[in-house]
């Protein structure tokens, strides 16, 4: 084996990253947004670091997973007050990761709520206004019913793809490379959904920028 | 499809650590591969039971898998045992007993600490067993460094014949990040070779074998300071240099970019004079490693000045953040740190739960109802939620296996102190399988008396869905023999009138046969036999529903704990007595409800009926 030199070696560099926390509870979808996130910024050369950090997610509890992105990402998740966009699935959860944003970070929250058993048994009270108090703490929050707009174009799965519709004005890359990413998804495993996923991509989008539009008013 | 087995040489893509793992074992030429499933590692064998040319197996318990995995290293092929932190004090015989005679076909041991304690019953430093072992500790920091990391232990493991550990944790294991992957290796076998002097560690043969194991630390030594692995990163600003390993590395550098900083790879034994060297070409040193402050004592051990643990967490993860505060602290300067000043806003818990239609919510309803009258040990499995809301029927929990033998233990004080009590134990099958056998023909021995509660539900269900004995499958799906339990116990000395198979959503029998044996005297098991909801044997049945109008407010279906029931409204009420009442209205959500009849002999006034029927006029 080749002997170590003692000049240093350069290390990895430490440069601008995009940090994008994405939360909800198990079964509803936030490991395939993640990934399809990291995707698609993999499809632009990006490094990637993608962590999961489920409860037991089989069974309820909270799942969030951390996308970061750029040149070149070192360390593996995203820490408190350093995310650039928080997505929630469920808007309890997104309150609760609501500080991990950093104080100019934007929330996109669907407004769904499920009250775990400790909350319907009367153990904890469900917050009354969650997205208030999102606002409150000064970041920008566009909260909308993904579930309904799922349900109206036809099945609450798409809930998913409407929320990455959502942020996608929002990435630091041109929303059509989530788009396409998500839609190539659908062509290789179902491309029977594809043409409904495009539609619930493109109105999660066009939501998310009438909310934006209704607050610049 | 696994895409990272079937991708080419030089391909790079995104993958978990605990897939890194795997292709590097594969790459490696490895002819074994062994493990009992555990958060966060069981994934390592799940994806290397895609990969050809590769004999992979679950084995009963961790101690199994490692001596599985000694025998091929011996016979001369390079062999691979996964478990997680807590696994490997389950080897931990085999594991201080094979390095003297060490390893013959490479050897390397994976072994997955849950730092930060996310889904384990501690939060353990594996490193320890690399000092104890006298065996080399490689610690990866990411998926590229774990795919190659595990390749160089297979190197370092057959070069000086000694088992290495690769150090994982939940932030590598976890992960996914771009590594790039490459060709199979094809290393020849090495010769087997009958050798009772190396091989049989009886006294004489294991005091000739200690010399040479002191010899190969000072040979590891050489080799770790030889190792590309230990690599100093330069960093402009010499004040502060940090010493770091794992993950922690990772955060550290994000946090400080330009202090110095020597990344361990090979952790164990120490690059020692590298480390002085680089430690005096910077004004202050911190040691950044997660848990124990092990190469900080080494260090201090060793004369060379540093901070460590008196300065950081001594428990927990390292992220970012939190060195950037220390590092700040030690240079007198102060950071913004909004974040860590913000508190989080207050929201509830979400506790897992059991899911709707476990075979395991029944057993824990019944022993709720029988609270007063016994002591309940659990174990460990999605049954441990038992000692939840609204069952709060687990009493005790240590490790796999001990509610059988520590209900036995209980029941030897309590039947003096407190005789009215009964003892119950809870165990699952893929836990009765790993070490519960042991404690029940004990129990039956030394003639104790408890209830055993075997808790059947086809699976390893905690770690996501695993085959084991008692399922007739293997890692691949492929049919084998199967465990027949009540053979089994009957064999180990349990009386068959006190041995029944009971199902879980017989709500009524499954209570009275729990009944009855809690108070028969000696050793009976009742085991319990419908799959996890979770997996393929599972058949749901038509959802229920609660017909509104009839629904009392009563609330004791909620008593059984299934997820599928939901709070409508609550109301207070006065009954004809004049005594305030709490009623509490339900649904059932029939997108969960897997129809499995529990609830229904629970509801009094019999409104939860099929959701497709009409109300009962
Ligand atoms: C020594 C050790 N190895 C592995 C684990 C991880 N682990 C926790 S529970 C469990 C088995 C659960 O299976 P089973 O007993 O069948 O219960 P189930 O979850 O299916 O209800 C495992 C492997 C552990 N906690 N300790
Ligand atoms: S995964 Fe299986 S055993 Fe675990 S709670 Fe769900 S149904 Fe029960
Ligand atoms: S039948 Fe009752 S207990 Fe069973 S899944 Fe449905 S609601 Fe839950
Ligand atoms: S047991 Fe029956 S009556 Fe009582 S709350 Fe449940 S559904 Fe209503």
């Amino acid at each position: 084996m080749s002997s170590h030199t003692d000049t240093p070696a350069t290390g990895p560099e430490v440069g601008p990253v995009t940090n994008i926390l994405v939360c909800g509870i198990g079964g509803q979808g936030v490991m395939t947004a993640a990934e399809l996130l990291a995707q698609a910024a993999i499809s632009l050369g990006h490094d990637v670091k993608k962590t999961e950090v489920a409860g037991m997610a089989q069974r309820g509890g909270v799942v969030t997973s951390h996308v970061r992105f750029g040149p070149k990402v070192v360390a593996p998740a995203i820490a408190p007050g350093e995310a650039d966009l928080l997505i929630g699935f469920e808007v309890a959860e997104a309150l609760r990761w609501t500080t991990h944003l950093k104080p100019d970070g934007c929330a996109m929250v669907n407004v769904m709520r499920i009250p775990p058993l400790v909350v319907s048994g009367g153990l904890f009270p469900y917050p009354d206004d969650p997205v208030a108090q999102m606002q409150a703490s000064g970041r920008q929050v566009i909260a909308f019913d993904a579930e309904a707009i799922a349900r109206q174009l036809g099945t609450v799965r798409l809930v998913n793809t409407i929320l990455l519709g959502a942020i996608a004005d929002h990435l630091p890359f041109p929303a059509e490379v989530l788009r396409d990413t998500v839609l190539a998804g659908f062509r290789a495993r179902k491309p029977a959904l594809v043409e409904l996923n495009a539609q619930a991509f493109d109105t999660g989008r066009a939501t998310a920028r009438e909310r934006e539009m209704a607050k610049a008013v | 499809m696994n895409v990272i087995a079937e991708a080419p040489a030089l391909s790079r893509l995104l993958m978990s650590g605990n897939e890194a793992v795997a292709r590097g074992v594969w790459e490696a030429g490895a002819r074994v591969a062994t493990a009992y499933p555990g958060t966060p590692s069981t994934e390592i064998l799940e994806s290397l039971a895609d990969y050809p040319d590769i004999n992979v197996q679950w084995s009963v318990n961790e101690k199994v898998a490692l001596e599985v995995a000694i025998g091929a290293s011996i016979a001369g092929g390079r062999a691979f045992c996964a478990m997680k932190h807590v696994g490997l004090n389950v080897a931990a015989d085999p594991l201080l007993s094979q390095t003297l005679p060490g390893a013959n076909g490479g050897l390397v041991i994976g072994v997955a600490d849950d730092v930060g304690l996310s889904s384990s019953q501690n939060e353990q430093d594996s490193r320890y067993w690399g000092r104890f072992g006298h065996m080399p500790v490689f610690e990866p920091g990411d998926s590229q460094e774990a795919r190659d990391m595990v390749m160089e232990a297979f190197e370092v493991s057959e070069r000086h014949g000694v088992a290495a550990i690769l150090r994982l944790t939940t932030r590598v294991c976890h992960v996914k990040a771009m590594a790039e992957v490459g060709e199979r290796l094809d290393p020849p076998l090495k010769p087997f070779e009958i050798n009772p002097r190396r091989w049989v560690v009886v006294p004489v043969n294991a005091k000739a074998l200690l010399p040479n194991m002191f010899a190969r630390d000072g040979r590891l030594t050489e080799e770790s300071t030889n190792s590309p692995l230990n690599q100093e990163w330069s960093g402009s600003d010499s004040r502060l240099g940090i010493i770091a390993s794992g993950p922690a590395a990772m955060n550290a550098r994000e946090a400080c970019p330009d202090a110095p900083l020597f990344k361990l790879g090979m952790s164990h034994p120490m690059p020692l004079e590298r480390l002085k060297a680089f430690a005096a070409k910077v004004d202050k040193v911190l040691v950044v490693e997660e848990v124990e402050p092990l190469i900080e004592t080494e260090l201090k051990a060793a004369g060379v000045a540093v901070h460590g643990k008196d300065v950081l967490p001594q428990y927990g993860e390292l992220t970012a953040p939190i060195v950037r505060q220390t590092v700040a602290g030690l240079l007198g300067e102060t950071v913004p740190a909004p974040a860590l000043a913000e508190t989080a806003p207050e929201v509830f818990p979400r506790p897992p739960t059991l899911c709707a239609g476990c075979p395991h919510l029944t057993p824990f309803y019944c022993l709720s109802k029988l609270r007063k009258k016994v002591v309940i040990t659990g174990d460990i499995g999605c049954y441990t939620l038992g000692v939840g809301h609204p069952w709060n029927a687990v009493d005790t929990c240590t490790c796999m296996g001990a509610s059988i033998t520590m209900a036995h233990g209980l029941e030897a004080v309590l039947k003096e102190t407190d005789p009215s009590k009964r003892l119950v134990a809870t165990i699952g099958d893929s836990t009765f399988l790993h070490m519960g056998m042991q404690g029940l023909v004990n129990m039956v021995y030394n003639r104790a008396n408890v209830t055993l509660l075997l808790l059947d539900n086809a699976t390893v269900a905690m770690t996501g869905g695993q085959d084991h004995p008692g399922t007739g499958r293997d890692i691949h799906g492929m049919e084998t023999p199967k465990v027949d339990y009540r053979t089994l116990c009957l064999a180990l000395g349990v009386d068959e009138n006190h041995y029944h198979d009971v199902d879980p959503y017989d709500l009524p029998r499954l209570f009275k046969i729990l009944r009855t044996e809690v108070e028969a005297p000696g050793v009976s098991v009742i085991r319990t036999n419908r799959p996890c909801v979770l997996t393929d044997k599972f058949c749901n049945n038509p959802p229920l529903k609660v017909v509104d109008e009839d629904c009392t407010g009563c609330g004791n279906c909620l008593a059984v704990g299934c997820p599928a029931i939901m709070v409508t409204r609550r109301e207070t009420t006065t009954d004809n007595r004049g005594r305030e009442k709490e009623l509490t209205f339900v649904k059932i959500d029939s997108e969960f409800c897997t129809g499995c009849d529990t609830c229904v002999a629970t509801c009094g006034p019999k409104c939860i009926v099929p959701a497709t029927a009409e109300a009962t006029p």
